[in-house]
This record gives C-alpha cells, structure tokens and sequence, in this order.
C-alpha cells in the first residue's frame, strides 16, 4: 500500500528496484518470509488456474458423462496434456489451496489474538510449511495411486 | 509530504483503510468454513465417492445458497488480492489499471461460470 511517508534524511541512502535475478537469490528469507512470499505466490497460482478449477467443478458435479470426462483426463489426460500433467497440475493446486489455508489461519489468529511475538512468528511459520508440505505429500500419493 | 489526494490521488490504488482488509478475513474465515463443510460430507459419506455422492452434496437449497455465498466471497478476497500484487509490482498506472481491469473480468467471468454450474445439479 502506498502510504505517504516523510522524505528520509539525505544522509540516509535509499534501496529501491532490487532487482529480481540480480539481489533476490542471495537474500535468506526467514521461515516466517518463505510463508509471506508463498502464500503470494499460492495465491496468485489459484487465480491463474481458476477456470480449471471451476472445468472440474463443472464436470465432476453436471452428469454422470461429464464425471466421466473428469476421471478420464486424470487417467488418459485432457486435450493435448497428459494425464502425468493434469496430475502435477492438481497436485500444484492442492499444494496451493493447503498452504493458503494455514498461513491465511495463521494471518487470522495471529490477528485476534494479538499474540504476536518473535518466537511465535517463527514456530507458527515452520508449523504451516511441514503441515501444508506434509499434507501436500499425503494427498499427492493417494492423488498419484501410491495408496 | 507527497500530496496524493485531490487531482493527485492514486486513482489505482486500495481505499486506505480497513474495509478491504477486514472483507478479506470475513470472506477468507466463510471459505474456510465452507471447505470445513465439503470436507465433513466427503468424509462421512458411506462407500466410495462417485458421481452420486459428490453431486449430492450440493443438491439441498442451503448448500447451494452457502456455496453460491462462498463464490461471491472468493471473488472478493481474490480481488483484494490480486490489487495488492498488482500494486506492490506493477508501476506504470495506465499498465496496472489493465491489469486491474483485467482482474475483474476474469473474476466476473469466472463467477458466472461457476454459479451457473452450481444450479445445473
């Protein structure tokens, strides 16, 4: 958001237009970033891909012949994409959806609580990556019939 | 101070205040509840789930009225988020209110189909 700020001292120099090749991959993002920044990225990914979402939706819910179209792009792909491919796609979306979910519950109780401190900030940011990344796993197996 | 209201106001960017934030809770805690419900009917649902047992979880009139609620909801919360991303990145205002506009038919076009699929079961 853009708020309005004072002019800083000019004793003070300025970091501005860090750019993204050169400046992003040194710095060492702490759990509590890698969070930050994939629940943008989880974010964002979900808007891309809402019509696929909402092809599912459609087809798994409007006929018996449509739910048929629905299994049949998991086990013989849809269009031109292989089944592999619908697969990692939807494995990417449930990814997406967990890791939304718990850094957006987070978000929430962090914010009626106001229980912010720095040890919580870190515990709870390592808390949601293994639990949307574990869960992510588990569905990602049954998903890819490993069960 | 860097003037930007009156003729030098932002005119891409958010309201500057708690409305949008606040909305995005609100909506972001619904769709939580909402996959709190899928989910439990999924769950306890007897047998395998096939066509049936998936189609019929939105056949009763309170579901479609809780997942019609949930795709208004969403609609929002990715509106309010995809205007901070486009706002955090994207500089030039005439390239950002596009994008913005952009967002927006997605999300609408994406609502439409979504409702239209919900009253098809």
């Amino acid at each position: 958001m853009p708020t309005p700020h004072p002019a800083p001292p000019p004793a003070r120099r300025e970091f501005r237009n860090i750019h993204a090749l050169r400046d992003l991959p040194s710095y060492r993002l702490p759990p509590a970033g890698w969070v930050s920044i994939l629940h943008r990225i989880s974010g964002a990914l979900m808007f891309v891909l809402l019509p696929f979402i909402i092809w599912m939706f459609d087809t798994s819910i409007s006929s018996e012949y449509s739910f048929a179209r629905f299994s049949s792009a998991f086990n013989n792909g849809l269009w031109l994409l292989p089944a592999v491919l619908v697969k990692l796609v939807t494995l990417a979306l449930i990814w997406a959806y967990l890791h939304h979910l718990i850094a957006g519950l987070r978000h929430v109780y962090m914010d009626v609580n106001h229980a912010v401190s720095k040890e919580f900030g870190r515990s709870s940011a390592l808390f949601t990556l293994a639990l949307s990344l574990g869960l992510t796993a588990v569905l990602g197996a049954k998903l890819f019939g490993l069960y | 101070m860097a003037v930007n209201f009156g003729s030098k106001r932002i005119v891409v960017g958010a309201h500057y205040g708690l409305r949008d934030w606040l909305a995005q809770r609100v909506t972001a805690t619904l769709m939580a509840l909402f996959t709190a419900v899928v989910l439990l009917q999924v769950i306890f649902s007897k047998g395998p789930i096939g066509y049936a047992a998936w189609a019929g979880i939105f056949v009763p009139q309170w579901m479609k009225a809780l997942t019609f609620t949930v795709i208004l909801a969403l609609t929002y919360h990715v509106w309010v988020g995809m205007r901070d991303i486009w706002m955090d990145y994207i500089k030039p205002l005439g390239l950002r209110l596009s994008l913005q506009v952009a967002t927006i038919v997605w999300l609408v076009a994406c609502a439409g189909w979504a409702i239209q699929v919900l009253w098809r079961v």
